[in-house]
Order: C-alpha cells, then structure tokens, then sequence
C-alpha cells in the first residue's frame, strides 16, 4: 500500500467467506452439495437494495477487485483502476459486490477445497463449472445478499461472458450489462492456446493427474508455462516492442540458454510467481469454462436470437491491439444486439495494452466507463458525485 | 434545438426506429426520445462524440460509415437519418444505397455547393469556396464529394429513389420564400425525405 490511501481508494477491505448449503446442480450433471463464495464488497447498499453493481472476474482473478487487504499491501486489487470514490463504478453512489467464482482457488470452493465426501481435496475430482453455473451461483449470491436485481453486471474478458450470460438466462435481475474486452464464443485458435496451457500442466511430472496435494507437490513447471503462454496473448506486439524491443539483460550474446531478452525474463518471472499463487486444477477448470462458453449454441447457433432474451442495456468494450479477444469478436456482440433490437453502445478504444488494456487505466476508456456508469446512476436516481 | 432537426422530427413516427448514421453528439436522439419515444441508435466516428452520447443515455455505436453497413439487416429501421455527413462519405452514392437498404425511409441533409455565393466565390476569386459555414481549405476538408441539390436529385431518379419532401433552409436552418423560388441558388442546406 502507499504511504497513505489515495483519496479515490476504497481503503482497506475485508473478504467475507459466504456458505450455500442448497445443492447446486451443474451444467455437466453433477451436483455441488454444498458451497462456499468468497466476497467481497464495496460502498453501501441503498435503501431500495437498487445501487448494486457485480463485478465478475476473469480467468485468473478473484474477488479482490479494489481497496487494500491490509496496510502491509503492496498492490491494490486487479480492478482498482475503475473501482472507487469517484472512479467509474463510483462507490460513493454504488454498491459493488465481487466474489471468487466456483472453481476458483482464492477462498471459493474449488479444486483445493475439501470433498464432503472424501474428507480431503476435491483436486481433479472437482465438478468442471460453466459460465451458466457461476452465474446461478451469483443468482444465489445476491438472493442471500437482498438484490432482486442489479444495477449492472460488470465483467472484462471471462467476466463479459459471464454478464452476457447473465442478460439471458436472468433478464429481469440486471439493468445493465457492461461486456468488455470479451467475446461470444471462443475461436479455434483462442481454444489452441487454451489447450497448449492445459497440456503444459498436465504434463509436468509433478501434476500426478491433479492430485499433487496427495504427493506434496506443485506442478510449478507446467503452471508457469501455462502462465506464460497466456501472458503472451495478453499483451500486444507494438506493446511488447515498445516494453521490452530486443533489449537485453547482459550486454552481448552469451551463445547458451540463460535468458538474455529482458522479455524471456519478464515471462519467466510472470510465470513463476504465478506457479505458486494458483493452482493448477483451477487453471485447466477456468480454461474449459472458456472454451465451453458459446450462448448461441443453444439457440440455433444464433447470437442474436441467444441475446434476444435480454432486456437489460448494454455496454461492449473493446481494445484496438487486443488480439486475444480482438475487437471483431466485440463487434458480432454488438451487431447481435442490435439485430436483436436492444439498446446497446459501443466503443473502441485506441490502446498498445492488447487484452490486458481492460484492466489498465486510460483516459479515453475511464471516460467511457464513467459516461456510461452515470448513465446508469441517473436513471436510478442515484444522485450525481460532488 | 437546431432548425434543421426540427424539421426532420417532424418526419419521424412516435415510437420509431431510427438509425442516426454520423449522429454526433447525440442532440437529434435525445430529443426524438424525448418527444416521440423512438427507439434510437446511432452511429459515430468521433470519440468524444461518442462518450457525449453514453452520458446523455443515447446508444451509439463506434463506426466508420466508410467500411459500410453489412452488418445491420436489411428494413430493420423505419427511419434513417443523415445531416451532414453525405459529403463526407467516400461513396455517398452507396451509403444512400445502404440508407434505403437498411431504413424504409431516409432523411438526409447536405449543404448545396449551388448556392449563390459559392457559386460567386469560384466564379470571381477562382478559388474553392470557403465561407464561416464551409471553413475548410480544399486540402484539408473532410468535404470530399460536394454536391448540389440538382445532383442529388439526378442520383436519385438515376437510382430509382423517389423523393418524398423536400425543405431547404439557409445556413441558420431558417426557411425563407426565395429559397422556393430558386432552390438550387438560394438554398445553403436542404433535408430530403426519401424511400424507395
């Protein structure tokens, strides 16, 4: 944390862990008998329980999305860029809510969590979830939490899905649905990069199938690859280039292996300090939750008619450099719901971040966000910040 | 309000659908919403055009109108509006082709390089026009397919577009009785009405 709490900080914040006894039946046909959530929220709830805004994260994010945990914290969460007091999602007029998705190894229940029935880890054994699981889970969330229906559902890259996915299956629970960054379906090459990560894991000898816990191991090798594969798609060449360029660590070429670009150390160090943040099983679980996600499938293979059902407004998002999900795919989003005749508005910001641009604080993008995020204050009355 | 969007509120239906392609900052919507309750969409190029629209709760999309309109389903709109954008355009034969591909009526405006004093400016400096209303140098203008009103009016029967209304003001959008009189003269900016 810095020396002391920017102004525009949502200060110290404190996760909450939030059980669900009701069992929860998934996608793939197997049954969650109990869960837990690991929240955490922001800002205060309005009398008529109107002002909530749910954040859902991405592939390898978690419910600390703003503030600090403790006065000993170096980084705040991964989105304190538009989460705040006077930020977009302005939490002098919001309540924000962000949880750790099903599956997710940050306090949720997920792969390390212990099996009910075994009494030790679920590990591999733990229930593949889908974008439509954890938006029943966030159903139940803010059931528990008293809102009937949110202001807006707010999510980049994994986290747009999620709030489309919201938009259809739960149409009268949102005003509002912000999908940044995101896309309607994966591509093959989006699923090629997503297996490369998966067999990277699977592969490493100290994965033991996804029961490392049982042998005291990490499968930090194939994690770290994995790690930086993806990192790779998340970042930009022209980013890259003006990052790292061919510049190198020691002076000359030094003919061995040794990382010698700044970029082959900057992967490595990536990589590495992700092997040991996150596990393994709930990378390949997030990755399939990715390369599953396709809402149109069960509507004839029609975006626009999946989206139809929707009633909320939207906001799509996208990165000129982002190749991950490359403003194309923002664009067959927007096109869907405009031929689905729903209120929709579309930007497309200039950016060198790639994908990453999402979570990055840049003027033209924060005016968006904002402009939008007052609109939706507006229409609820939510009053104006000083 | 501006005079010129006025008149094509006029044109337009309670609780239409209306496509505003080059929308700017969104005026022309927020009024329609307001006072007619259409269902509006527009579409823009200039970013901060484009955040004027979000905070005024205006749906706008990000769009080069050059790279055309594929996307958007043939009669999904009952309206298509167009102020000041056709000679801009690097097709405006095609983008009116699309306007009726899209919309079953179109609304367009465009100032007439017929006018009088454009007409004087060549025939006596020899020089492009440039005037407060058309403050451009040749060789910076976004203006890169000036028409008149009678060219219009050829590409229309050329196309089999029929015109529906036709109103011409002069550059403060206000109608006056000689613009009747001779149009293509008097006439700075004229709004047409068109369908096929």
């Amino acid at each position: 944390m810095p020396a002391s709490l920017p102004t525009d900080s949502v200060g110290i914040v404190t996760p909450e862990l939030i059980h669900f006894s009701e069992p929860l039946s998934l996608a793939s046909g197997r049954v969650l008998p109990e869960y837990d959530l690991m929240v955490e929220t922001y800002g205060e709830l309005n009398a008529d329980c109107s002002n909530a805004v749910l954040i859902c994260h991405a592939l390898s994010g978690h419910h600390h999305a703003a503030g600090f945990h403790s006065e000993s914290d170096k980084y705040p969460g991964w989105w304190d860029s538009a989460i705040g007091p006077g930020k977009p999602i302005d939490t002098d007029r919001f309540f924000v809510v962000s949880l750790n998705n099903l599956g997710g190894c940050h306090g949720s229940t997920g792969p390390t969590s212990i099996d009910p029935n075994t009494g030790k880890p679920y590990g591999p054994d733990f229930p593949f979830v889908t974008v439509g699981d954890w938006v029943i889970s966030q159903v139940r969330l803010a059931d528990r939490l008293g809102i009937q229906r949110w202001a807006a559902v707010v999510g980049g890259s994994l986290g747009g899905m999620q709030a489309m996915q919201w938009a259809i299956d739960y149409p009268d629970r949102l005003g509002h649905a912000l999908v940044i960054a995101s896309s309607p379906k994966l591509t093959a090459q989006n699923i090629a990069f997503n297996e490369v990560a998966r067999q990277a894991i699977s592969k490493d000898p100290q994965f033991h199938d996804g029961r490392y816990y049982d042998h005291d191991a990490l499968p930090k090798t194939g994690l770290s690859l994995a790690r930086m594969i993806g990192h790779i798609t998340y970042l930009s060449d022209d980013g890259m280039a003006e990052k790292f360029g061919r510049e190198m660590r020691t002076g000359e070429l030094s003919f061995d292996l040794n990382t010698q670009f700044q970029v082959e150390s900057y992967l490595r160090y990536q990589g590495e300090k992700f092997s040991t943040a996150f596990d393994a099983n709930t990378y390949l679980l997030m990755t399939k939750a990715l390369d599953y996600f396709d809402p149109a499938s069960e509507y004839d293979d029609d975006l626009a008619k999946a989206l139809s059902h929707a009633s909320c407004k939207f906001l799509v998002v996208s990165f000129t450099t982002d190749w991950r999900f490359s403003p194309e795919r923002s664009r067959e989003i927007t096109d869907a719901l405009v031929a689905a005749n729903k209120d929709v508005s579309y930007a497309e910001i200039d950016s060198d971040h790639g994908h990453d641009a999402f979570l990055i604080d840049s003027p033209r993008y924060m005016a968006v966000f904002r402009a939008y995020m007052d609109r939706v204050a507006n229409e609820l009355n939510l009053g104006v910040t000083p | 309000m501006r005079a010129d969007l006025e008149i094509i509120a006029e044109w337009i239906s309670p609780k239409a659908r209306v496509l505003d392609m080059g929308c700017g900052d969104g005026e022309l919507l927020d009024v329609l919403s307001q006072q007619k309750q259409v269902d509006g969409l527009g579409l823009e190029i200039d970013h901060d055009n484009i955040t004027r629209c979000i905070a005024r709760g205006v749906n706008v999309i990000e769009k080069n109108l050059d790279e055309g309109l594929a996307s958007i389903d043939d009669a999904s709109f009952d309206n298509v509006v167009m102020t000041q954008a056709l000679q801009v355009m690097h097709r405006p034969d095609l983008i009116v082709e699309e306007m009726l591909r899209i919309g079953k009526e179109g609304i367009v405006t465009f100032p007439n390089f017929a006018h009088w004093r454009a007409r004087f400016y060549l025939a006596f400096r020899g020089k492009m026009p440039v005037s407060k209303f058309l403050s451009y140098s040749w060789y910076d203008t976004p203006n890169i397919h000036f028409c008149t009103f009678k060219d219009f009016e050829a590409l229309c029967i050329e196309r089999n577009i029929r015109i529906i209304e036709r109103t011409v003001v002069d550059n403060e959008h206000r109608q006056r009785w000689w613009h009747k009189l001779w149009p293509n003269m008097m006439g700075e900016i004229a709004i047409y009405r068109i369908t096929r």
